[in-house]
């Protein structure tokens, strides 16, 4: 009887399949979902079974298609899921599969790689035009701070004390000073400042001035505080040890012109970058865009394709192949009541690949204990699954899991009425009217 | 008829008899394909057994209690004296008001 008291009847069959036929029946059958097939070669490593080969493509598809869809997540698309469930494809079409996969995934990788490189482009123009637009502001002071002491050497200048000195030292002469301007991420600077003091023994003169905007780093994608600095110096020695120090705490140095119209011929040759970029910028996402969206259609029926396929491929693993008949052969559990319907799954596939030969189900006789199968619904399969987690029942065994349909829900209420009626319950109306009385008193 | 507690208890007791015995049967004729028939019918006595016995504890359990409610001797006092006009001494006395 087809019922939850006790196990199905179970039987082990023998089934003999043709090499041509063995894929699409095996499809059938899983797609039935009544078979149980028994491992026949256990002692066989499994990269020395028959089917490694496909289970391996079977893998660098998945892989390809997990990169897919985190591509597919961080863009925030959503994927169509129509909850279909598509039959696995016959083995020819797995090429037309890999084809598809593998040139996706090459253009995603060639545009994130242009992507990531524009993005370092654009970052370098961006910095640059901010160290553009700041060291306009330095270039005055140091200017100034110049035109005051080549003027009046002996009023000491506590601002600008290395210049100051500097100048007062040399007062009269012609002063050459040189300079390096970059960018440093912001929270370096102390740091930098200190390290630099320290080697150059005080004698180069850092200013610096903060970036507002916060820059997108290329690699991490996350957005840093950076700051503007440059660097007054005179010598060789010293310009060596500054731009080592800078290399030291990676901070990209810009070449900067000198005279206010260089700077500002750069600045606009800059900004006329920096908008050819973001134009190009935007059409490779957009490239992207287009290309995940169209993915992300299919994403989801190619998942359960490949994992169909997987599935059968390590099924087909389990089989022994007898090479001097073609055909595989394999042992599997099956209810008795279900025999017709698995035979009429092995003549439709039979059908599909288009074999002369039918496959053969063969009963055998056993004294193995064969595996427990309860039949269920959407209904019981709650409760069996919660009665399987104390243990499986053995084959023919009484199944509890009937009555615990009622009984479970009988005492979580009985239990709740305990837990309300003489906990809260109680707690309630002792709780509440202590405040209340205090109040009225 | 008898005591209201034995009207009580026959009524009760036919009723998840009906549900627990009479359902099922019915059942058998309704249901008589459907694979799920099996099912039906256990939650039907299961039903019945369970909350059958449940009423019939707490029925019984208060027809003949062993404890009743405790109370404080002067409490005592207090509701016979208020309530039944029953003084100290163990007299009836006429309430005024």
């Amino acid at each position: 009887m087809g019922s939850l008291f006790r196990s199905e009847d179970m039987t082990l069959c023998q089934l003999f399949l043709q090499s041509e036929a063995a894929y699409a029946c095996v499809s059938e059958l899983g797609e039935l979902g009544l078979v149980q097939f028994r491992d026949l070669n256990p002692d066989v490593n499994a990269f020395q079974r028959k089917f490694v080969n496909e289970v391996r493509r079977c893998d660098e598809m998945e892989r390809k298609l997990r990169f897919l869809e985190k591509e597919i997540r961080k863009d925030g698309i959503p994927m169509l899921d129509t909850g279909d469930n598509p039959d696995a494809p016959q083995p020819r079409e797995m090429i037309d599969l890999e084809a598809t996969f593998e040139k996706l995934e090459s253009e995603m990788n060639d545009v994130n790689a242009n992507s990531e490189a524009l993005k370092k482009n654009f970052l370098e123009l961006t910095e640059l035009k901010h160290i553009l637009r700041k060291t306009q502001a330095f270039f005055d002071e140091a200017d100034h701070h110049t035109m005051q002491a080549m003027h009046d050497p002996l009023i000491p200048d506590d601002d600008v004390q290395l210049l100051g000195e500097e100048l007062g030292r040399h007062a009269g002469q012609a002063l050459k000073l040189g300079f390096v301007a970059g960018v440093i991420l912001r929270e370096r600077i102390p740091a930098f400042e200190r390290m630099l003091w320290r080697v150059c023994r005080g004698n180069v003169f850092l200013k610096q001035a903060e970036i507002d905007t916060r820059l997108e780093d290329p690699i991490t994608g996350d957005r840093v505080d950076k700051t503007v600095f440059i660097i007054f110096f005179q010598g060789e020695q010293l310009k060596s040890r500054v731009k080592k120090i800078c290399e030291g705490f990676r901070a990209t140095l810009y070449p900067c012109p000198e005279t206010q119209s260089d700077r500002r011929e750069m600045s606009i040759g800059v900004m006329t970058r920096i908008e050819d970029l973001n134009t190009v910028l935007g059409q490779t996402q957009d490239h992207r865009h287009r290309l995940l969206v169209a993915a992300a259609k299919n994403i989801k029926v190619w998942f359960i394709k490949v994992r169909k396929i997987k599935a059968i491929y390590h099924t087909l693993n389990m089989f022994n192949l007898d090479v001097t008949q073609k055909c595989l052969i394999s042992e599997c559990w099956c209810p008795v009541a279900d025999l017709d319907r698995i035979q009429q799954a092995l003549k439709r596939g039979n059908e599909r690949s288009g074999s002369s030969v039918p496959s053969i189900l063969n009963r055998m006789s056993t004294r193995q204990e064969p595996p427990t199968y309860h039949r269920l619904n959407k209904f019981t399969v709650v409760f069996q699954n919660i009665v399987d987690a104390y243990g499986v029942a053995s084959y023919r065994e009484v199944n509890p899991a009937p009555w615990t349909i009622i009984s479970f829900p009988f005492l979580f209420a009985i239990m709740f009425g305990e837990i309300v009626g003489y906990d809260f319950s109680p707690m309630d109306y002792h709780i509440i009217p202590v405040p209340v009385c205090n109040h009225v008193r | 008829m008898g005591t209201r507690a034995e009207t009580t208890f026959i009524v009760v007791s036919i009723f998840w008899a009906f549900i627990g015995i009479v359902c099922p049967i019915l059942l058998q004729f309704c249901m008589g394909k459907s694979p799920n028939k099996g099912i039906v019918q256990i939650m039907f006595i299961m039903t019945a057994v369970c909350c059958y016995l449940f009423w019939l504890c707490a029925f019984l359990f208060q027809l003949n209690p062993l404890v009743g409610p405790q109370l404080e001797s002067n409490l005592i006092r207090v509701m016979q004296y208020e309530w039944f006009g029953i003084d100290p001494t163990g007299h009836h006395h006429v309430k005024t008001t």
